[in-house]
């Protein structure tokens, strides 16, 4: 497999595992809106349906898209296709 | 004062605004103490903004095509974050969201999971890709990765039905907020707001719309904010509302049990009587009121369509780096959280300022005429905002007796919570930046696309650099006042239509763009059958069920972009497989893009 295959496939890699957990905060726990209302688990005192509506998952996006930029920017390094500064 | 190059400048350029306007602030509250009336307060607020975003749009004229289409591509990760959160935040998220969570509840925070959610996709699928493109707009990159000027067209064409429908909601937004500031007439008004928004954007194209528009998101937030703040702490319930107001949230509930919410309904002969437009609290403020479906389809159709709105995109373009435009996403979502999760506190607050009968400026369970004699009651009854009327007729005010329009969170809490005038002016500016900031990208989203895709690829690709950027300001004009036009005559509701744009969008780009760059084998043929016949199922769904068609599975008029996006992807992926794989040099170019370094496919000015 040629260097570029190997970017790729890891940048690949990272997308799926991204998307994986966006799609868990934003589809995945919705489908159980009413047992996250039941839930005990409460978010500084928030109901957990409640909460993540209004921070929870919006956070967790904030966080995943700086993760993701720092890994993708790893991968990049690791096969030497960092920009350069002037670019 | 400012030494060196403008760029290096910036935190200090914007410090000392950010700080001027605090000044101004404190100046107009000193002016409020001293006797200045509210009408000049809000009038002041409004026209100084304004004068200031006009003067940075002038003082960022240029004649060069980068600069106008892309402001250089120097602009840095955080000061595009920030553009982006006021490109992105409309009139409707700052006026209207917190309204939609205080009547709506847990089925419209659909809405917050959507518009925030969509960032990771415009993180990780399209950002990064097609800044590494090099285009100067979105039609450019679909028309050169699948080649072809159908392809490029189609591409116009998702873009100006989706940014239209957008646009005309947004200057219909600012004429709003102009009428009700500068107190004249709404038709004339709407025509302010275009003057004030071509003001930002003809000159100085991309370059001027995004340093107005951080300027615009700093007024913005600080109207947002500040109120929140300040009426949390003077009801004593928290000093931080977002990790403070569980015990709030908890006694609208204890609120809404005690007042019979849902068990008392109104007859159809009583609710003629409440003005078009208002509603009372018939939903638990925060209670899971819909199914699972409902909500998350919802979800999908704004995550998607962020992904797929240009105006947002191109917004992308203009960083210096590949590395650069994806760390902005996170700043742009980081802006916009900001705000967004801002709304719901600002709701809970509003609705327990009002209900709980333990705080003075409780109005559920006082006397109906005590309430209809307070200043604040009639300011808004009168501005047909706010109506009570005693329904059962024992006296006094019931919880279903009250209506409210959905705008009054925002422009009517700071003075029902007794905080004073100046705080109502503020916020006044902070809607019009957000209206004026979103229309300003949407309307040279649609310039751009018509002048640099449709005239100078297709029809004169001669035209020297002076002409085309001649033409892009006329088409500039011309689009504006087309918005204004349909804008003044009032057609649909600002936040619906917003809602439209999404799923016209996500009908014709979504797949396009995403295929366009993690499937090689998507070609041209696939995508202008993906664009054009998206677009075109997701419109007929959306007639079908306006003129009474009941639907398929569950989709509705403002899911109707899964429709359209499902009919876009088979099309695509099926002819696409059905016509001959795109040539090794499209390939190349495919290959290319998915690296960060190295040059940009189009070359820098094109």
């Amino acid at each position: 497999m040629s260097k570029q295959q190997q970017h790729w496939e890891k940048t690949r890699m990272l997308l799926f595992i991204t998307l994986a957990i966006w799609f868990v905060f934003s589809i995945g726990i919705f489908f159980f809106g009413a047992e996250m209302e039941a839930s005990s688990i409460r978010p500084l005192g928030y109901p957990l349906s409640y909460y993540m509506t209004c921070q929870g998952s919006l956070g967790i996006f904030v966080i995943l898209i700086f993760w993701f930029a720092n890994r993708q920017e790893k991968i990049d390094e690791e096969f030497g296709y960092t920009e350069r500064e002037d670019d | 004062m400012f030494k060196g190059k403008f760029i290096d400048n910036l935190p200090k350029i914007y410090g000392t605004y950010t700080g001027g306007f605090i000044v101004f602030i404190i100046l107009m509250a000193i002016a409020e103490q001293a006797g200045m009336s509210a009408k000049l307060i809000g009038i002041f607020f409004v026209a100084f903004t304004v004068l200031i975003y006009a003067l940075i749009g002038y003082l960022s004229r240029t004649m060069q095509t980068d600069a106008y289409y892309v402001a250089g591509r120097q602009v840095p990760t955080v000061f595009n974050g920030m553009a982006t959160a006021a490109d992105w935040m409309s009139g409707a998220s700052f006026v209207a969201m917190a309204g939609g969570i205080y009547f709506k509840g847990y089925g419209y925070m659909a809405l917050l999971v959507g518009w925030t959610g969509g960032y990771v996709l415009v993180a990780s699928l399209l950002a990064p890709y097609l800044r590494k493109f090099g285009c100067y707009t979105v039609p450019d990159f679909i028309g050169t990765r699948y080649g072809g000027n159908m392809a490029r067209l189609s591409a116009v064409i998702v873009l100006t039905v989706a940014s239209f429908t957008y646009v005309t909601a947004q200057i219909n937004a600012t004429g709003t907020i102009a009428s009700v500031a500068l107190d004249i007439p709404f038709e004339i008004a709407v025509y302010v707001g275009l003057a004030s928004i071509l003001m930002c954007s003809m000159l100085g194209g991309m370059r001027a719309v995004t340093w107005t528009q951080v300027a615009q998101y700093i007024v913005l937030i600080i109207a947002y904010l500040l109120p929140v703040f300040w009426i949390s702490n003077k009801m004593g319930a928290g000093v931080f509302p977002h990790f403070m107001l569980a015990d709030e949230v908890a006694r609208i509930a204890e609120l809404e049990a005690q007042f019979g919410l849902g068990e008392i309904k109104n007859s159809a002969a009583d609710l003629k009587q409440v003005p078009k437009g208002l509603a009372g609290i018939t939903k638990a403020h925060a209670e899971v009121n819909t199914t699972p479906w409902k909500f998350i389809s919802l979800a999908v159709c704004m995550m998607a369509g962020t992904a797929s709105l240009p105006h947002v995109m191109m917004r992308y373009f203009t960083t210096p780096s590949v590395k650069a435009a994806r760390r902005s996403v996170g700043w742009s979502l980081f802006f916009i959280f900001l705000l967004y999760s801002s709304a719901p506190m600002l709701a809970t607050l509003s609705k327990l300022s009002l209900m709980d009968p333990n705080l003075a400026t409780g109005i559920i369970g006082k006397s109906i005429t005590e309430v209809q004699a307070i200043d604040w009651y009639q300011n808004w009854n009168q501005a047909n905002l706010m109506f009570v009327s005693d329904f059962n007729g024992n006296g006094t005010l019931e919880l279903n007796e009250f209506f409210m329009g959905g705008k009054a969170v925002v422009l009517a809490t700071p003075e029902i919570a007794g905080l004073p005038y100046v705080i109502s002016g503020l916020v006044a500016a902070g809607g019009m930046a957000a209206a004026m900031s979103t229309a300003d990208g949407l309307v040279l989203a649609i310039s751009n696309a018509l002048s640099h895709d449709v005239y100078y690829k297709m029809i004169n690709p001669k035209a020297e650099t002076a002409k085309r950027l001649i033409v892009a300001r006329v088409l500039l004009v011309l689009i504006g006042f087309a918005g204004a036009t349909i804008a003044a005559l009032e057609i649909q509701g600002i936040l619906g239509s917003v809602i439209w744009a999404f799923d016209f969008a996500m009908s014709g780009l979504f797949f396009p763009l995403v295929l366009g760059v993690w499937w090689k084998r998507a070609n041209a043929q696939g995508a202008v059958a993906g664009m054009l016949g998206g677009l075109i199922a997701g419109t007929a769904y959306l007639i079908a069920v306006r003129s009474g068609y009941p639907g398929f599975w569950g989709v509705t008029q403002l899911t109707f972009g899964i429709v359209g996006s499902l009919v876009s992807l088979v099309l695509m992926v099926v002819v696409s497989l059905m016509t001959k794989a795109p040539d090794a040099a499209t390939q190349r170019m495919v290959d290319e893009v998915r690296i960060p370094s190295g040059k940009a496919i189009l070359g820098k000015q094109h």
